[in-house]
């Protein structure tokens, strides 16, 4: 049997479970010899593959560029899996959408709270407009695993990348589940 | 006092006449979840968590007002509870706003606990993100509606512990929120004595103390059961 072909994505979050993925430290090399990383922030591919057997996706969808990147993962992985709160839930980003529409929250960000050129990121095709409302992963699409956390614990991680490499999905439960 | 035998999830359990499933239940060592129920406060079924079936009866019933009696058969774990029981919690966490990893209640909430007792790997219901509002008038204490999942915990335990009876809650359905004294700020409303037990009462970080940062909330609610302890049976015990 060949590796599994195995990606990780950062939409919008801050990268934290990405390091907490890191924080798997040896085991990683015990990994490594079961998976191929074919796309990932921590790796060098440009365009996200065809063929991914499974997909972690840390972030909320909080934009354009989010969303279209995350129907092509989608079409593209067998396996798709949020991984850590902001993909659960929306956690963080999802904080704006209490306060409404996105005018108001770029004018205090960009503008009320600058201290020089308070204006908006407009740049058509390289800054891609923010959705009216951050989702959680799975109301955009459909998710076969959750890896709920704020960073998920390497243990957690851990738990569901065994459940993955034995060719499973991965089902936590008990306090593996807890948010936060 | 008359002593009831009944079978609760196929064991024979006895309990006194009067005591609630959920006290029958807890003390056979068969835990119902809770939310609302708080040790000492009367019991109003508002979280709907404790729900039980009962033989020859359609319909679910809160374990923590439904008295025992003699004969009665109960299953507090079924299949069709524990599915209830997490869309609960799901609806919980979609009708507020709820940030765990940035609320100071982080690691000592009984909402987040839930959410893993249950099996909540997601929400299945989308998020509504209401608009609500943050009240730090008070000198000493704050309350974050968007974390408020209507207990009623912290009126109760105002009313009937503390006796200043502060808080109430006003509106209705996703409008309703708990107020203090008719609707004022916390700050002004002056039957507040500021004992500081609707903050231990209260299950999430809604009623918190001001100058409490993330995860740095710890609450104890058996100061309250110390309490009410005191009063019943006039002994300082824990």
């Amino acid at each position: 049997m060949g590796k599994i072909r195995f990606a990780s994505v950062w939409l919008g979050g801050c990268s934290g479970c990405h390091m907490s993925f890191l924080d798997l430290d040896e085991w990683l090399i015990d990994l490594a010899e079961l998976v191929e990383v074919v796309y990932s922030p921590i790796a060098d591919a440009k365009v996200f593959p065809s063929n991914v057997d499974v997909t972690l996706i840390e972030g909320a969808v909080c934009n354009e560029d989010n969303l279209e990147v995350l129907h092509t993962i989608r079409e593209r992985s067998r396996l798709l899996v949020s991984f850590g709160d902001c993909a659960v839930t929306g956690n963080v980003p999802a904080m704006r959408n209490p306060l409404g529409d996105v005018d108001p929250i770029l004018q205090v960000v960009y503008v009320e709270a600058a201290d020089a050129q308070g204006q908006y990121p407009v740049e058509s095709g390289v800054v891609p407009p923010l959705l009216p409302r951050v989702r959680p992963v799975h109301e955009c699409v459909r998710v076969d695993a959750f890896i709920s956390g704020c960073p998920p614990s390497a243990d957690r991680i851990k738990a569901a990348l065994e459940a993955i490499v034995a060719g499973e999905t991965p089902h936590l439960t008990g306090s593996q589940l807890k948010a936060g | 006092m008359a002593v009831i035998t009944l079978k609760i999830n196929g064991k024979d359990v006895t309990a006194h006449e009067g005591q609630t499933l959920l006290e029958a239940a807890r003390d056979a060592n068969l835990p119902i979840p809770t939310l609302c129920h708080l040790h000492g406060l009367s019991d109003v079924a508002a979280c709907r968590l404790c729900i039980v079936e009962v033989v020859g009866t359609p319909r679910l019933l809160a374990a923590c007002v439904t008295r025992v009696a003699d004969g009665m058969e109960v299953s507090t774990n079924t299949e069709r509870l524990q599915e209830y029981r997490r869309m609960i919690v799901e609806l919980l966490f979609a009708e507020g706003n709820h940030f765990c990893a940035v609320c100071l209640a982080n690691g000592n909430c009984e909402l987040q606990n839930l959410g893993a007792a249950v099996g909540m790997d997601h929400s299945r219901y989308e998020y509504l993100y209401p608009k609500r509002s943050v009240d730090i008038t008070h000198e000493r204490f704050g309350v974050d509606h968007n974390r408020c999942v209507l207990c009623s915990r912290c009126v109760r335990v105002c009313d009937e512990v503390e006796g200043a009876h502060t808080w109430d809650i006003a509106g209705r359905g996703g409008k309703a929120r708990v107020i203090a004294d008719m609707n004022k700020p916390w700050g002004d409303a002056s039957s507040c004595t500021t004992c500081g037990k609707c903050v231990q009462a209260c299950p999430t970080g809604a009623i918190f103390r001001l100058g409490a940062t993330v995860a740095e909330m710890q609450k104890d609610s058996s100061r309250l059961e110390l309490i009410v302890t005191a009063r019943e049976k006039r002994q300082w015990v824990r």
